[in-house]
């Protein structure tokens, strides 16, 4: 088996037993990254030297001690917008082409604390902002199933990374669907955790009610090993939450009750994707998991909902993009005459690429005098109804099982020139983040080669119980 | 359609240069997205509280001093991304 086909607890034995060294494990992933990625497009940077440091460092490390931590030694890739400090963040915009990161992200100092090598730095859609990576201003990312497809987005890099065998996991951050959607088109596990169950600090901000910043892993178990990771209360990030976990719940199976929300399963949807959700469910049932039809009623309002509050927190948060303390910036411009305000607008107006200007415009338009009451105020209001549909929901279920998008990998170019088309694929996802729950994709099937994922939506910070449930349809494949 | 002059406000608004193209398009783009959103006035909303944030904020008070003096270094790093600066100083164009 080639090393860099393993799984986390795998490449751990081995890094234990000494079958290989750490250094020999990231020089085999660095190598096929450098050589794959020239038709996948995943990374933005590669870190090699920072990789190979680190890989020594835990050789170091494991001839002296008796105990190898189960991180330690495992090659990953972090999303483009997670700070790792020196090493550039672009966040796939021209406005940070050359940002060097002054200081690391939590989770990147609590996975490196524990000893992950980091291999570089994966491409995204500008500021998270997209379903197909390919509004990065670095070019977009290819799908490895079929490279004329895209990887989905925002966080196509690191789904693709991970599902071509370039690193052993990735974090994405996900604010309507960025880690699920691209996970489900490249046929990889990908969490979307409890809002508050992880840090964001060092994350490059987009919506802040909405972000979160997860795994992206090949099975659930690796998920489950990045989750425990990265999660818990940070003091550098006022949102983070401590919460107690459920200990070692174990999926009794007879007592399991799942709900299906019928407002999934709409007209215009793909009939092979339906198909195959269908029968990922009909196997938990086959499996004596009581399933039942649930109503979420305020579903087809999400994705109106989603789409005035993210874009309005986008433009209050992008407000710091202004060509004068970091960033591309026409400041030094020979021109005399220009006044503070030209800086602005240029840097502004050279820096940010289409699909990020759009939504400035959305939400400045959304949350100026005149409209606040008409669009922002009453999404915020829709967001508590939506909320209550999950909490009446739950009261009788254990989890929720929806397709993660309607579609498969769509072609590259396919939606580009349609906004709101693009926004469309996110319709199963958003309702998730306006809830602040965790989801979780997990790969249960192929249309032709196309991978499709099963969203396993739960309680909040009952992570453990999406695990133990994604488990017992992973088993079965 | 969105008229051109609200286009060029909310542009100014947001500190956002445009070209006479761009106010073009963001008419024909923003049209549509903004009448996708109006689907939002068909829902009952009368006495629902707005919610901003999924799970409970408190506010979290800190003693008003650096919390980095240990680390001189952050200092440097940050001048080091500034675009335009006067020995250790921000500069910036004149604002009037």
């Amino acid at each position: 088996m080639e090393l860099t086909e393993l799984k986390i607890k795998e490449a751990h034995e081995g890094l234990a037993k000494k079958e290989f060294s750490a250094l020999e494990l990231c020089k085999s992933y660095l190598e096929k990254a450098k050589k794959e990625d020239q038709k996948l497009s995943a990374f933005i940077t590669i870190t090699e030297d920072l990789a190979l440091s680190q890989a020594k460092k835990i050789d170091e490390m494991i001839l002296k001690e008796k105990e190898v931590p189960i991180l330690a030694g495992i090659p990953c890739a972090i999303k483009d917008n997670i700070l790792v400090e020196e090493v550039k963040c672009t966040a796939g915009s021209k406005i940070l082409e050359n940002y060097i990161a002054p200081y690391n992200a939590t989770v990147v100092e609590k996975l490196q604390e524990r000893g992950v090598v980091i291999l570089g730095k994966t491409n995204l859609d500008e500021f998270a902002m997209g379903s197909s990576t390919e509004n990065s201003a670095f070019g977009p990312t290819k799908n490895p199933n079929d490279l004329s497809r895209v990887p989905g987005g925002s966080s196509g890099g690191s789904a693709a990374a991970v599902a071509a065998d370039l690193c052993l996991f990735a974090l994405g951050s996900d604010t309507g669907g960025s880690i699920r959607q691209p996970a489900s088109f490249c046929g990889v596990v990908g969490l979307k955790p409890t809002y508050g169950a992880v840090s964001r600090y060092g994350l490059i901000a987009f919506a802040s009610s909405l972000d979160q910043i997860g795994p992206i892993t090949k099975t659930v178990e690796d998920c489950n090993f990045i989750f425990d990771a990265i999660k818990g209360k940070d003091r550098m990030d006022s949102t983070s939450i401590e919460f107690t976990e459920l200990k070692n719940w174990k999926a009794e199976i007879k007592n399991l009750k799942i709900g299906v929300p019928k407002e999934y399963f709409i007209k215009g949807m793909d009939k092979e994707v339906e198909k195959i959700i269908k029968e990922a469910i009909k196997k938990y049932e086959e499996m004596g998991v009581k399933v039942e039809e649930i109503s979420l009623p305020q579903t087809e309002y999400a994705l109106a909902c989603y789409y005035i509050i993210a874009p309005s927190e986008a433009s209050a948060n992008l407000a710091r993009y202004d060509g004068i303390k970091y960033g591309y910036s026409t400041s030094q411009s020979a021109d005399k005459n220009k006044d503070l305000l030209d800086v602005y607008l240029e840097s502004r107006e050279g820096g940010f690429g289409a699909e990020v200007r759009r939504r400035i415009m959305i939400g400045t338009y959304a949350l100026s005098s005149g409209y606040y009451e008409a669009y922002y105020l009453r999404a915020q209001k829709i967001r508590t109804l939506i909320r209550d549909d999950f909490e009446k929901a739950f009261q009788k279920v254990d989890a929720i099982l929806t397709p993660v998008s309607p579609t498969p990998a769509f072609k590259l170019g396919e939606k580009v020139s349609d906004p709101l088309t693009m926004y469309l694929s996110d319709i199963f996802t958003v309702s998730v983040n306006l809830a602040g729950l965790p989801a979780l994709s997990l790969p249960c099937g192929k249309v032709n080669n196309l991978p499709v994922g099963l969203q396993i939506i739960g309680k909040p910070f009952e992570e453990e119980k999406i695990f133990e449930i994604a488990k017992i349809l992973e088993n079965k494949h | 359609m969105i008229s051109k002059e609200e286009v060029q406000h909310i542009a100014k608004l947001a500190r956002l240069g445009l070209t006479e193209e761009e106010i073009k398009k963001f008419q024909k783009e923003l049209s549509p997205i903004l009448n996708y959103i109006e689907k939002l006035k068909e829902v009952d909303i009368s006495g629902i509280e707005p919610t901003s944030y999924s799970v409970r904020v408190e506010n979290i008070m800190r003693e008003d001093k650096a919390r980095f003096e240990d680390k001189p270094a952050d200092e440097e790093k940050l001048l080091k991304l500034m675009p335009e600066k006067k020995d250790r100083h921000l500069k910036v164009k004149s604002i009037l």
